[in-house]
């Protein structure tokens, strides 16, 4: 079988590419056509638009308000102190530490996941005999619940698991230790184990875009004399920006939400040197007993990840439109 | 061009060790749950495999209820997603009048707002409603909450897609109910799979909704069995491990019967 068999689905429909490529032609000309799409009845519409209101909307906006109060979660009063709770999150220590932290695991995970990820797409899209098993396998931690994964990562990390086992059987003995207990390593481990289910998130997402490149346009390269290094940067790159922009915002969103991998492996410890915001907002939440200061983080997390996507998703279309 | 050269050879050994590398954590699970008398770390197989870890944590981490209980919400929840959010799509993508566009951007708005911050009240009125320990509470929650996403995959398809089937029909009488059940959304089938896949794997792994929401009432889903056994089980690795095979067993399989379409779809679905 053929690359170019395997790149198209023989279950029919379009392909991804297609798909991307005509939306954003259609989305261009659309203007063109208004008045032919007025028989889609508006009012199937109303469902979708009851639930997420009554579900999403109207308990994020309430939850929003507590923001700008001293409500403890549980009793029926509270008082309206205005935007203390703001000024409050940039003067507390622990949520200046955490903010830190949220950077580090968005940056962290972003650059590492997409470069490993890449490297992965990269080899699987050869003509190796084991891709297509390489390829399930790569993708199959990121169908599992990040609870297990961290539960089995606490394990191998702990100072008697099976890391520091390997190291110990090999003679590496002076590399074994806590490593989820030391305040330097908790984090860079945290982003190693998101990095693992993850990697082959971003692969599968590359490789979509891998499979997009005309072949042709890589035999004449070739006939044209580019070396492997030249041929990547000059065709491959370029060509693989849309899924770039994908991956790059899809993981910075996860590294600033990350959440339920910090609470099981280290609820935010040694001391606070893994508290994310995510993990503070929650226990501010329900072991404070601090609803509204808890809100202001979450408000102040919500500002990171507006803010964040907006920047990158301009810069990123731009480098694609070059 | 993709001929198999000595280089593509020394990629494959090289593509292979890193695999193993890869898969070396999950090696460590399998070996340690199938080990029921040891205590320590211990790398080597295990010489008297067992399955006593299995059923352990199958009995005493009540694991076969919590399993049916996911499959109903899994079921039920992606269902109505996909029938909700696929009919909502339908005019936003159809009709371009201004309403039509800043209602799109309404339910895109929702992509932003992160859970935590409706859970309590969304949890107050809940409980007015005699919604908490219920799966049905639970299956509203995914329903609303992943609205924006599939709305958003939905869109973006329909938007590719030509309008002459739809046409052709509703000139052949068609009622819109019609045109949209019988033309449409058979046409959507791509990225119905993707809709599907996505959700199921969200819905099936999430751990913080149902924590809050089902604490204490005695209905359990697989990922709050798993995190209340392993608070119980401290340190029992041999049982906490099998308890996490079992759980992730159901997903693994639809992953791996359907792995060839989740993985075009899923990088479909993402690009669209």
């Amino acid at each position: 079988m053929t690359q170019r068999e395997l790149a198209s689905p023989r279950a029919g429909g379009p392909e991804p590419s297609a798909i991307t490529r005509s939306a954003i032609a259609e989305s261009r000309t659309r203007s063109r056509r208004s008045g032919t799409g007025a028989r889609a009845p508006w009012w199937f519409l109303l469902p979708a638009l009851a639930v997420f209101t009554l579900i999403v909307v109207i308990p994020s906006w309430r939850g929003a308000f507590y923001a700008l109060t001293n409500w403890d979660g549980l009793s029926p009063q509270f008082d309206f102190v205005g935007f203390e709770n703001f000024v409050r999150v940039f003067k507390d220590s622990a949520a200046g530490a955490s903010i830190l932290n949220t950077m580090l695991y968005a940056v962290g995970v972003m650059v590492v996941q997409n470069f490993i990820g890449l490297l992965l797409a990269l080899g699987v899209n050869s003509a190796i005999r084991s891709r297509n098993w390489l390829r399930v396998l790569f993708f199959a931690p990121a169908v599992v619940t990040p609870l297990v994964v961290a539960n089995l990562w606490q394990y191998i990390l702990a100072p008697e698991g099976a890391l520091n086992t390997a190291l110990r059987a090999v003679g590496l003995d002076f590399l074994a230790q806590d490593w989820l207990g030391n305040a330097q390593l908790a984090l860079p481990a945290i982003i190693s184990v998101v990095v693992w289910q993850f990697a082959g998130y971003s692969m599968v997402i590359f490789l979509a875009g891998l499979q997009s490149i005309p072949e042709d346009v890589y035999e004449a390269a070739s006939l044209d004399g580019a070396g492997s290094f030249k041929t990547f940067w000059n065709i491959t790159r370029p060509l693989l920006a849309p899924s770039m922009t994908i991956n790059l915002m899809l993981s910075l969103i996860g590294g600033l939400k990350l959440f339920d991998q910090v609470l099981i492996m280290t609820q935010g410890g040694p001391g606070s040197a893994t508290e994310s915001l995510s993990t503070i907002a929650y226990k501010d939440a329900f072991q404070f007993q601090q609803f509204g200061y808890s809100t202001a983080l979450t408000l102040v997390l919500t500002a990171f990840v507006a803010v964040a996507s907006l920047i990158q998703f301009t810069l990123l279309r731009r480098g694609e439109n070059k | 061009m993709k001929r198999y050269t000595l280089k593509t050879g020394a990629l494959e050994v090289v593509m292979i060790v890193v695999a193993l590398l890869f898969a070396a954590p999950v090696y460590v699970l399998i070996n340690t749950a199938l080990n029921s008398g040891g205590v320590t770390a211990s790398l080597t197989p295990v010489a008297n495999p067992s399955f006593d870890n299995f059923a352990t944590a199958w009995v005493s981490g009540g694991l076969g209820p919590a399993m049916v209980n996911n499959v109903v919400i899994t079921v039920v929840s992606v269902f109505l997603i996909v029938v909700i959010s696929a009919s909502a799509a339908y005019p936003l993508a159809r009709i371009t009048r201004t309403w039509s566009k800043l209602t799109f951007a309404f339910f895109l708005g929702g992509l932003l707002i992160p859970g935590l911050l409706a859970l309590i009240p969304l949890y107050t009125t809940f409980r007015d409603l005699h919604l908490i320990g219920s799966i049905w509470g639970l299956v509203i929650i995914y329903v609303g909450a992943q609205m924006p996403f599939s709305i958003f995959l939905y869109v973006q398809f329909l938007r590719s897609l030509p309008l002459d089937f739809e046409e052709a029909a509703t000139l052949d009488g068609g009622s819109p109910f019609r045109v949209f059940w019988q033309v449409v959304f058979p046409l959507m089938r791509p990225i119905t799979g993707t809709v599907v896949i996505l959700n199921t794997i969200h819905v099936w792994n999430d751990f913080f909704t149902p924590l809050l929401y089902l604490s204490g009432s005695g209905t359990n889903t697989i990922p709050i069995a798993i995190y209340s056994f392993t608070g119980q089980y401290v340190n029992q690795w041999g049982t906490i491990f099998a308890a996490l095979i079992i759980g992730v067993t159901p997903l693994l399989i639809f992953y791996f019967l359907l792995q060839r379409s989740i993985i075009k779809g899923f990088a479909g679905g993402l690009k669209g």
